[in-house]
């Protein structure tokens, strides 16, 4: 259901959105179905003149069930939940497949930088290639992210990709990606940083590979102008 | 002010006031809880704390360990007094054990004053951060507790409200708890 | 006891008495909400019309917007919810649903209002100190809140901190009173299932607070140290943590959702037995499972925190009892549910405000699963889906229960009726305009937007979407001018309002049984209880409510 808001541009994107589309067919049944009963029970049983209200306790056998099965069928419900969204969350965030790429993204107050690795396909080389606000991969290749912030709290945030990690001052968090859509995306921070938090997005170019080439060349002869 | 009946009521079976110290120390521990708990954890994650924690003085923290000892001693014969009826004795004894804590006190500043003289302030790093304000939160509650004692001390000496002075003595264990716990992780472990 | 010739301000301000003290407590909560609301009205204007001119606001900056949003979740929480749900119902029905004549610490309970206030004064004061309110968000992570080089808020930051400090202080005191007072002053006879589950809600809501607060109130000593002295608890530069500061928040902080919810939920409880003329169903399910929900709470609280750079695997411990914790919830809706099943129901404007709160509620927590559930908590986590989520619990807590349980208890408290009409139209705009805002929310939630930026244009894949921005604020505005006539009626209702008598509801529970307003120490004789708060219909008894205090047929005969 969410792909219908926002594109699917990663491999993981349509895992996640399977959990939520489960998760909201399974809680839509209990809540129509709940709401159903207690619309219809209020109907039922309006004030009527001549009608006394039943006495009920509430331990009688045969009402209790109406509360006892919901409460059984509802753990059932919960245990497929809770497996499905394991098991997204084991593939995204604690298994780490082999780099393609490795990029540093390096978040401060209030602007992201982004180091690719130049065209030796190295990060820590000369040939790196540094961004602020614009982070360029291409489709197809597995990224390792390095996430560090230089002062206070903030967020990688991707909805296309459905990724988002929080980036802590004093550690280096690794993460990954594949992106699968090529086009043009909002990057934003979904952590507050202070009065630029509102300010703090930047643009995600998925490029195809002769894109990804086209702009790797570009901006070496823009650095080899500069030295 | 009268009392109002509610306060005498006992359906749980335990004086109202007492429960209420019962409760008091169980929002306490809560609060020390937290505190130990993260000092805990820093410790656990940086080794190199435990060398900050040896410009300790494990002889001064010992010293105070047995002065609140001792004076929870008294605390407990003020107790007895009390239950025997006689009020005066009680306020004695309560007396000693304020001595205590203002002994207590009086050492504590010292040895602050030593290691904040040699550099060691609260702000000189993650370990003397927690070390201070552990003692210090646990020292302001023995201000408290002596200055509580003396209000049930100036009641008991002419008879009055003597059931508070087992509901202070409660409190006052329990101050005397929380520092055998902060005595080892603070000066021990080294 | 209460002399007659008492003057004004030691009557109204100085008073020991539980009720006095439970509406200072009230409208200090509604004047908090009225400023939350005013902060609510200046972000959602700015939200649907940036950088506009806003009548009685002015330009929102960036600075003011993100103080306007930290202090509305604060005010909101920890000013209102708190105040009215747990201090001011607890306070007025304590003593009198239990039969007794005051709170068993009456000066302890002045002093814990008093300690509130203050930090309501500290808390709006923060605003006017140079570099402005403090801006964090209402979590105040450091290590933004921490330091007054990023926060630019040296001192609002500060104020905050102790301001909310001191709140979780005078809770503490009021808690201890609520608990000693519930535990040992019941009337005579009245045994521990006979006590309405709203007193043993407020209650459990009391201990859960007094067991979660603890660490917070350390991890605000320690935020307050690295603001002011440079400590750097959570630092990592000198070797502190800043995630540590999270796990001390939220491990009160979800706790503190069941803190509020529980006072709500018994409100609600006292409310449907009423208007339905129903005994509670299975009043025993509903105690344990309250009960089982405040110990579960306790283990949940990293759900907040999936993808804040703790252990991968420790989200999956917590995944499964944050889905846990849905099992006792679900129970106790069905409960409820099934007390109104076989009863003849009112709807009177009292009955419309706790149904409206069981019907929305649901949709709050139905929403939490996605949020609960790691996998699916990668994409939601800081959308506005989550903010839709949560004021779709807490907006029937702090605002809809607040309302059944204030139209349900003014009888009793001003001896006065509000008038029916006037609530039901209030009602009814109010809670057609609450999701007229929040819908919207949910909406762009799944469309990716995130929380507390000021504006979506520097953000092309969202700015497209500001036509139900502008819809959720005009609802809001429309919801905020509502509440006018909610404050007429119950001002002229206070003055004007057809004489209630004691107990104009034909409720069973032993506040209906003494003359409204009660006069000081409440009861004329003290009461000795019979039996349970919800004989309504009884089958051995000729009216359909049967007090609790009523003596028995047989005895009463002789
Ligand atoms: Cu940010
Ligand atoms: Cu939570």
């Amino acid at each position: 259901m969410i792909e219908q808001y926002v594109v699917q541009a990663s491999t993981y994107a349509a895992d996640i959105d399977n959990v939520i589309l489960l998760i909201a067919v399974l809680t839509g049944f209990w809540f129509f179905a709940a709401q159903g009963m207690f619309f219809w029970l209020l109907f039922r049983f309006r004030e009527r003149p001549g009608h006394k209200a039943e006495y009920v306790t509430g331990d009688e056998p045969d009402l209790k069930r109406w509360i006892n099965i919901p409460h059984i069928l509802i753990i059932i419900c919960d245990v497929f939940i809770v497996a499905a969204a394991i098991m997204v969350w084991v593939n995204v965030k604690q298994t780490l497949p082999e780099a393609d790429r490795t990029i540093r993204i390096v978040a401060q107050q209030w602007a992201w930088t982004f180091v690719h690795p130049g065209p030796d396909g190295q990060l820590d080389t000369d040939d790196d290639i540094t961004m602020i606000d614009e982070l360029h991969v291409e489709v197809g290749q597995v990224y390792h992210y390095q996430l560090e912030s230089t002062d206070v709290l903030h967020d990688f945030s991707v909805p296309v990709f459905r990724l988002k990690q929080d980036a802590i001052p004093g550690r280096r968090i690794v993460g990954w990606f594949e992106p699968t859509l090529p086009g043009h995306y909002d990057i934003q921070c979904a952590e507050m940083c202070g009065i630029g938090h509102g300010l703090m997005g930047a643009r995600l170019f998925v490029e195809t590979p002769e894109q990804h080439a086209q702009w790797m060349r570009d901006r070496g002869e823009i650095l080899a102008r500069a030295h | 002010m009268m009392k109002p009946v509610a306060t005498t009521r006992s359906a749980a079976g335990i004086s109202t006031g007492m429960l209420a110290v019962w409760w008091l120390l169980a929002s306490e521990i809560v609060i020390f809880g937290g505190l130990l708990a993260s000092y805990i954890m820093h410790r656990l994650a940086h080794p190199e704390w435990a060398e900050y924690a040896s410009h300790t003085n494990t002889w001064i923290g010992t010293l105070n360990t047995f002065v609140l000892l001792s004076s929870s001693l008294s605390a407990v014969l003020a107790h007895h007094a009390a239950e025997k009826g006689d009020g005066k004795k009680a306020a004695k004894y309560l007396l000693v054990t304020i001595g205590g804590a203002l002994t207590f006190l009086v050492v504590k500043s010292i040895e602050w004053s030593i290691e904040i003289h040699h550099g060691y302030t609260i702000t000189a790093n993650g370990f003397w951060a927690f070390y201070y304000v552990a003692a210090g939160i646990h020292a302001s509650h023995v201000i408290v507790g002596a200055i509580v004692m003396g209000w049930v001390a100036w009641y008991a000496n002419q008879n009055r409200e003597l059931q508070r002075v087992e509901m202070v003595g409660v409190y006052w264990h329990f101050v005397d708890i929380v520092w055998i716990f902060l005595f080892p992780l603070l000066y021990i472990a080294k | 006891m209460a002399s007659q010739n008492e003057n004004f301000f030691l009557k109204y301000f100085w008073s020991t008495d539980h009720k006095i003290i439970a509406l200072q407590y009230m409208f200090t909560g509604m004047a908090m909400a009225l400023i939350g609301g005013y902060f609510a009205y200046a972000f959602r204007m700015q939200l649907a019309f940036p950088g506009a001119e806003i009548p009685l606001v002015g330009v929102v900056t960036p600075h003011e917007y993100n103080a306007f949003v930290t202090n509305h979740g604060t005010i909101m929480i920890f000013w209102v919810a708190m105040p009215v749900l747990i201090a001011a119902f607890g306070n007025y029905l304590i003593p009198l649903m239990i039969g007794a004549d005051d709170m068993v610490f009456p000066r302890l309970n002045r002093l814990s209002y008093q300690i509130f206030l203050l930090s309501a004064i500290i808390l709006v004061a923060s605003f006017f100190v140079p570099g402005g309110g403090f801006g964090g968000a209402w979590t105040a992570y450091p290590p933004l809140s921490a330091d007054g080089a990023y926060n630019l808020t040296p001192l609002g930051a500060s104020m905050w901190v102790t301001a909310v400090a001191l709140e979780f202080v005078a809770f503490l005191m009021g808690g201890i009173n609520f608990i000693t007072t519930a535990m040992n002053s019941r009337a005579p006879g009245m045994k521990a299932f006979d006590v309405p589950i709203v007193i043993w809600f407020i209650v459990i809501a009391s201990i859960l607070f007094m067991a979660s607060v603890g660490p917070l109130i350390a991890g605000a000593i320690m935020l307050l140290f690295d603001q002011q002295i440079g400590t750097g608890y959570f630092d990592a530069r000198t070797g502190g943590d800043p995630v540590l500061y999270q796990h001390l928040f939220w491990f009160f902080g979800h706790p503190e959702v069941y803190v509020v919810l529980l006072p709500a939920l018994g409100i609600v409880a006292e409310i449907i037995t009423v208007f339905s003329r129903k005994k509670l169903f299975a009043y025993k399910i509903v105690l344990y499972t309250a009960i089982a929900t405040g110990v579960l709470s306790f283990f949940v609280w990293a759900h907040h925190q999936f993808i804040a750079g703790i252990d991968p695997r420790m989200a999956n411990i917590f995944t499964v009892t944050t889905v846990l914790i849905s099992i006792p919830i679900a129970e106790m809706c069905f409960v409820y549910i099934a007390t109104l099943y076989g009863g003849s129901i009112r709807f009177t404007v009292p009955m419309l405000w706790a149904l409206a709160f069981m019907a929305e509620f649901l949709i709050g927590g139905v929403t939490g699963i996605f949020l609960g559930a790691s996998g699916a908590d990668i994409y939601f986590h800081d959308t506005y889906f989550v903010l839709a989520h949560f004021h779709y619990t807490f907006f029937p807590i702090a605002i809809i229960a607040v309302f059944a349980g204030i139209t349900y208890w003014f009888p009793k408290m001003f001896g006065r009726m509000m008038s029916e009409t006037a609530g039901k139209v209030h009602f009814w705009i109010t809670i057609l305009t609450f999701n007229g805002i929040f819908i919207p929310l949910f909406v762009l939630g799944a469309w990716g937007q995130h929380r507390r930026i000021y504006s979506y244009e520097h953000f092309p894949d969202l700015w497209e979407l500001q036509p139900l921005r502008i819809f959720a604020t005009t609802c809001l505005v429309i919801m905020l001018l509502a509440q006018v006539i909610f404050l007429v009626n119950f001002f002229v209702s206070m003055l004007r309002g057809k004489k209630a008598g004691n107990n104009p509801w034909r409720a069973n529970t032993l506040e209906w049984t003494v003359p409204s307003p009660p006069p000081h120490g409440n009861f004329e004789t003290l009461p000795v209880v019979h039996r349970g708060p919800y004989e309504y219909s009884h089958p051995d008894h000729d009216e359909d409510f049967w007090p609790q205090d009523a003596a028995p047929a047989a005895e009463s005969a002789s």
